[in-house]
Order: C-alpha cells, then sequence, then structure tokens
C-alpha cells in the first residue's frame, strides 16, 4: 500500500528466520502502520524483545506465507489475501478467549470481515478503510469549474473529465482488485461480480481514460499529489491522507483531500493473523491483546489517519479525523460500500489480463 | 603437513570448490525451478504440487505440461514483453559500448598512476546500493527534478520535458547500471594491444579509421563479446530498472514473471517463462561461444 513494490523486493534479503528464545516476538506489517513508539512501550511493559520488520505488498507478504517458514509469529494481511491464505493452509485459528481486550472490537467491522474470511476465529481487524479519489480542490477547480464532481468516480473515470485534467496530471493504483470493481460501480454492475465481460467493460472504460493518466503506480502519487505534481488520483484513504499531510508540513500551498465516490466503492480489512508455523504464540496473543486496548489503538489511529477496528477507541481518537467522512463514512454512505469476493484462480487470471491490457495501452 | 597436503590435493580443492559452489547456488535452483515449470499449481503450501517427489513411495516423476501451454495459447500476452526486453537490452548493450569504448581505450592508454585512478572511478558506483542509484537518477529526470528545473530556470523551455517513464530514462539508468561491466573487459583486452602494430600500421601510412578497423577492433573483439554479454544478460531480465524508471509501455519480462507470481499465484507458469527466459539468453552465449572458437581456429 505504501512505497514501490521495489522497496518490498529489496526487502526479501532481509528476513530474520530465526526465533528459538523465550521471550521474542516476530512482527510482520505494513510500513509506516504503526505509531511511533507503540512497540518500545510494549516490550517495556512485557520484556518481551520484538522485531519488527515492515512490507508494503499483500504480494510480498503473501509469498513468504505460501513458501512456509517464514519466521514470524504475527502478520498483517488484507481479509481476501487473509481468506486465500487460510484456504492454503498458511494461517491458524486464533482462540479470541486469550484475548481480553477483543471485547473492544468493532462488532459490525468485524463482521464484514467474518463473512469475507468465512470464519469468525480468523483474526482480530486491526484498521480498515476505502478506495477513493485524492484531489487538489484548487487545482480541479481551475479545468473544471467550481462544479466539478468531486464527490463521483466521473471525475477521473469519464473521458471528458480526464482529458480535461490531463495537464495537471491523473494518476490510478497500480492494484487490478481495487480498482476494477469499482469502475465496475461506476458502470452500474455490482462490484461483487466476478462475470468476465463486467471485468472486461471496466477494462475498456479504463481504456477510454489511458491516454491521460500520467501513470499506474500504488506508492508515487503520494508525493506526487501532495507537491502538485498530480491533481487526483484513485488512491486508498490512509495514502491520501498521508498526502495532504505532508504538503501541510511541507506549506507549499498545496491542499489535498479525499472523497468516498457517491456510486459506492471497496472497502478493505488488514487482519492481525497468526502464520501456522508462529513459534512464540503466547506472546503473538499477548502483542495482540495490547493492540486492542483502547488507548493503544486510539494512538495509532491518531498517527497513521486510518479508521480502526477497535470501538472502544473511539473516545480517544482526534476529532478530525472521527469526524472525516472519508475515514469514518457517515451512514449513507456506508449504503453503498461493498467487499469484493475472495477471487478464485481462474478470476486472478482474467483480472490479471484484463489489467495488463488497459497498463500497456494497447 | 600442510603443504604436503596441499601439495598432494591442492589442485583437487581449487577444482572442487568453485564446482561445488556452482552446484550448489546454480544448478539446483535451476533444477528447482525446471521442476516448478513442470508442476501443478494449487491453493497449498507450497502452491504447487511438485512434478518431482521423494516421498514414502520413493522417487517419483510426473511432470504438467500445462504451463508451457498455457504460455503457447495466450502467446500474444507474453511475446510483445518478450520483444520488448530483446529490444530495450539490445539498445542497452549499443549503448553501453558506445560510451565504453572510447573511456576502455583512454584507461587503457593512459599513464600507470592515472590508470589505477581511472579504474576505480569506474568501479566507484558500485560502492552505492544501485537502489539508491537508482531513486538518484529519478531526483534528476522528474518533471520537477533537478534537470528540468535547470532548464526551466535557464529559459531554455517552457514546460517540463517528459522524461520519466519512458525509453530514455530505461537506457539512462541501464547505462548507470551496466556501464563498468562493459568497460572492464574492455580496458582488459585494449591495454594488452601491443603499440608496435599501431606504430607499424602509421609507418606503413594507415590512416587512423584504417588502424582502428583493421588492428584495433579485431583484436579487443573478444572483450566487446564478453561485455556485450555481461551486459544484455542481467538487462533482458531486468525487474528493478523498468519497475522504477520506466511505465507500463515499459513492460518486460521481468515484470511479466512478477505478475504470474504475486498477481495470478501461479508459481509453476512463472517459472516456466523464467526458462523460456533463459534460453533466449543462452542462445547470444552460445553464438559467442562459436564465434570465439571460429577465433580461435
Amino acid at each position: 500500500m505504501k512505497w514501490g513494490f521495489v522497496v518490498a523486493f529489496s526487502g526479501f534479503t532481509a528476513i530474520s528466520g530465526y526465533a528459538l528464545a523465550e521471550g521474542n516476538l516476530n512482527i510482520y506489517n505494513w510500513s509506516d502502520y504503526i505509531a511511533e513508539d507503540t512497540i518500545a512501550n510494549f516490550e517495556a511493559e512485557t520484556g518481551i524483545n520484538v522485531t519488527y520488520d515492515v512490507y508494503d505488498s499483500n504480494e510480498v507478504l503473501e509469498a513468504k506465507m505460501l513458501a512456509g517458514s517464514s519466521g514470524y509469529d504475527l502478520v498483517v494481511p488484507t481479509a481476501d489475501f487473509l481468506a486465500r491464505g487460510r484456504e492454503a493452509g498458511a494461517y491458524q485459528d486464533i482462540d479470541l478467549s486469550k484475548i481480553s481486550n477483543a471485547k473492544n472490537q468493532d462488532a459490525d467491522i468485524q463482521g464484514q470481515a467474518n463473512n469475507m474470511l468465512n470464519s469468525a476465529s480468523a483474526g482480530l481487524v486491526y484498521m480498515w478503510g476505502s478506495t477513493g479519489i485524492a484531489y487538489n480542490g484548487d487545482m480541479i477547480a481551475e479545468r473544471l469549474g467550481d462544479d466539478a464532481p468531486t464527490d463521483s468516480w466521473s471525475l477521473i473515470l469519464d473521458p471528458e473529465n480526464a482529458a480535461k485534467l490531463e495537464d495537471c496530471g491523473i494518476a490510478i493504483l497500480d492494484a487490478p482488485t481495487d480498482v476494477l470493481p469499482n469502475v465496475m460501480t461506476y458502470l452500474g454492475f455490482p462490484g461483487t461480480s466476478t462475470d468476465k465481460a463486467h471485468f472486461e467493460a471496466a477494462g475498456e472504460a479504463l481504456s477510454a481514460i489511458r491516454p491521460y493518466l500520467r501513470y499506474i503506480n500504488s506508492s508515487q502519487s503520494i508525493n506526487d499529489i501532495a507537491n502538485g505534481d498530480i491533481c487526483a488520483a484513485i488512491m486508498w484513504s490512509g495514502d491520501a491522507f498521508q498526502a495532504a499531510y505532508r504538503a501541510e508540513e511541507a506549506e507549499n500551498g498545496h491542499v489535498i483531500d479525499y472523497y468516498i465516490p457517491k456510486e459506492g466503492t471497496n472497502l478493505w480489512f488488514d487482519v492481525m493473523a497468526l502464520p501456522v508455523d508462529a513459534k512464540n504464540v503466547e506472546n503473538a496473543y499477548k502483542f495482540v491483546d495490547y493492540m486492542m486496548r483502547a488507548d493503544v489503538a486510539a494512538e495509532n489511529v491518531n498517527y497513521v489517519w486510518y479508521a480502526s477496528g477497535n470501538k472502544a477507541a473511539e473516545a480517544s481518537i482526534d476529532p478530525e479525523i472521527l469526524s472525516h467522512p472519508g475515514i469514518y463514512p457517515t451512514d449513507q454512505a456506508k449504503e453503498k460500500l461493498f467487499v469484493t469476493p475472495v477471487y478464485d484462480t481462474k478470476t486472478d487470471r482474467i483480472v490479471t489480463r484484463v489489467w495488463n491490457r488497459f497498463s500497456a495501452g494497447n | 603437513m600442510m603443504r604436503i597436503f596441499f601439495q598432494k590435493y591442492g589442485f583437487l580443492l581449487v577444482i572442487w570448490l568453485p564446482v561445488g559452489w556452482l552446484s550448489l547456488f546454480f544448478m539446483l535452483p535451476l533444477i528447482e525451478m525446471i521442476n516448478v515449470s513442470f508442476s501443478e499449481a494449487r491453493r497449498a503450501v507450497p502452491p504447487y504440487n511438485p512434478a518431482f517427489q521423494i516421498g514414502e513411495k520413493g522417487i517419483s516423476f510426473q511432470p504438467v505440461f500445462d504451463n508451457y501451454l498455457l504460455i503457447y495459447d495466450y502467446w500474444g500476452d507474453y511475446l510483445w514483453p518478450a520483444v520488448n526486453s530483446i529490444r530495450l537490452a539490445f539498445f542497452s548493450t549499443v549503448w553501453c559500448l558506445f560510451f565504453a569504448y572510447p573511456m576502455a581505450w583512454w584507461i587503457a592508454r593512459s599513464k600507470k598512476p592515472l590508470q589505477h585512478i581511472l579504474l576505480v572511478l569506474v568501479l566507484m558506483p558500485f560502492w552505492t546500493s544501485s537502489l539508491l542509484r537508482m531513486y538518484a537518477l529519478i531526483g534528476l529526470l522528474n518533471p520537477n527534478g533537478v534537470i528540468n528545473d535547470f532548464l526551466l530556470w535557464a529559459g531554455i523551455i517552457v514546460t517540463p520535458i517528459q522524461m520519466m517513464q519512458t525509453d530514455f530514462s530505461i537506457y539512462s539508468g541501464m547505462l548507470l547500471t551496466y556501464l563498468p561491466l562493459m568497460i572492464l573487459p574492455l580496458y582488459a583486452s585494449l591495454v594488452r594491444l601491443d603499440n608496435a602494430l599501431l606504430e607499424a600500421a602509421a609507418d606503413l601510412g594507415a590512416k587512423n579509421w584504417e588502424i582502428f578497423r583493421t588492428i584495433i577492433l579485431p583484436l579487443s573483439l573478444p572483450g566487446v563479446i564478453a561485455g556485450c554479454l555481461l551486459v544484455f544478460i542481467p538487462a533482458v531480465g531486468e525487474f528493478v530498472i523498468p519497475a522504477l524508471l520506466g511505465g507500463p509501455e515499459q513492460l518486460m519480462l521481468g515484470k511479466v514473471i512478477w505478475t504470474e507470481f504475486f498477481r495470478n499465484r501461479d508459481w509453476p507458469v512463472a517459472a516456466a517463462i523464467a526458462i523460456i527466459l533463459i534460453a533466449i539468453i543462452i542462445l547470444p552465449v552460445v553464438y559467442a561461444r562459436y564465434q570465439d572458437k571460429e577465433g580461435l581456429s
């Protein structure tokens, strides 16, 4: 989700694959996805020695889990990846009775994730978010006027708008499973569809705006939109707020905001889960329990600006975050949110083919 | 005691250490990759059913050809990236040769102390991580990068030049990464060139161009071939450079293998493409060996 897969690629070599002595815990989490002192506080409180590694794409995590013997005790895959990994037998069930703070969890969010995972004991949702559009209001208004559709996918997906925004720069996530279902929603198909024709229609719609796209990349747009190099991008919610924060820090006059399009979007859940061959299971439980504490969860949200799976944390979450409809969607917006199904191998191939054709521009 | 041991077995040690090393870290992974490419994909750990198995029932080998057939069925999807990889690798090699030859010549003809300094300078880029060098290049080539900023400031251009995500940025990255690999073998063959030959040719009235064409170039040919192989082989399978500097139009086989592996979660098909890529790479090597033998006879 953050930075390029290339950084992760180089991280391939940095496996800390052993944990024999008692009192160790090996965690593998997304980059920039935890408050700065959470790990240090946990170590001070419990005396457990934590090795904390980060990845920046689900694919890299999945490859390690499928290869086996990763050496990690706790990982945070997105729910659809976790579901597939569980099917492959790469994860173990968690025993919720060992996590006393599990009662803090948001039952609604956890329930949606459980539906996707087809299990109530796959893991606990750490953070969740949406895919939407990050934009630079001033640059958009200059080109599309004040009534620019900054509440709809059409801002980018309508070729007429895209053509007008070409010079200020449009980017799209390089994440087919987060983009194609949303294009399908925009076209009026169900975002949960696995129909080949729907994917192909979405691919054609994307090809129509292909000539106006600056690039297709999941990490570059954070910096570029903050610097004013691009003015609109399909992005993950947390990345968009990271960009907004960077622009504010740089005091470069660019104001970045994010919205969940009115046509609806897909939700994703990042879930704390235990690999089947985790060696420090008890410590992993202790850590999950710690992370589920309301104050700890709130600190993490205030740092990363994603919505928490922890309901009890909301009392201590920065009101600016809690009231932002791009992070905690309104009830009205919630009705249009959907969760994509876990694709089978055949659908994976269709998705990849449609995506490759679109991104290659032929 | 030790001395007698080395006198007796030193020769064997010298031979078998590299052989052991190569079989452990080159042959075994290659065999494993061939094994995976003939295996059936499945959703499990590991995500394929090995074609070659040593189990309770003894050794069994049941190859599956589906992965190669799939590539054959969808050849249109793979042909274009393959052609693109060869094209980008070929021109990267040509550019490297173009810049490396005069540099190697200059180094080879320099006086001793300067020569050593120049060689160290050639190797110096290797002291920093290649990833960092690529990010430095992005900083130069970006629309708001150093080069565009300077040209805008100097009033030479009005709008930034699009250099990133083009063939140009790929070639820049390749050149930055692989130039030393071209310079060193060229230098090695040029430094051995006998000055007397050049003087004799000049005395007999040969022009500079004729000296280069009839003496220098043929004698440095082994260096040219070695340098071209050293650049072309890693360039054709390059992943990081096109991923960081290129756009979707610069799709290369490295990215296609990545997609099969990570997006389709189809390790066997990814392995099959990698095997085909190796076959593509072996062709120029075989050709070069053939050329070598011709040269010897």
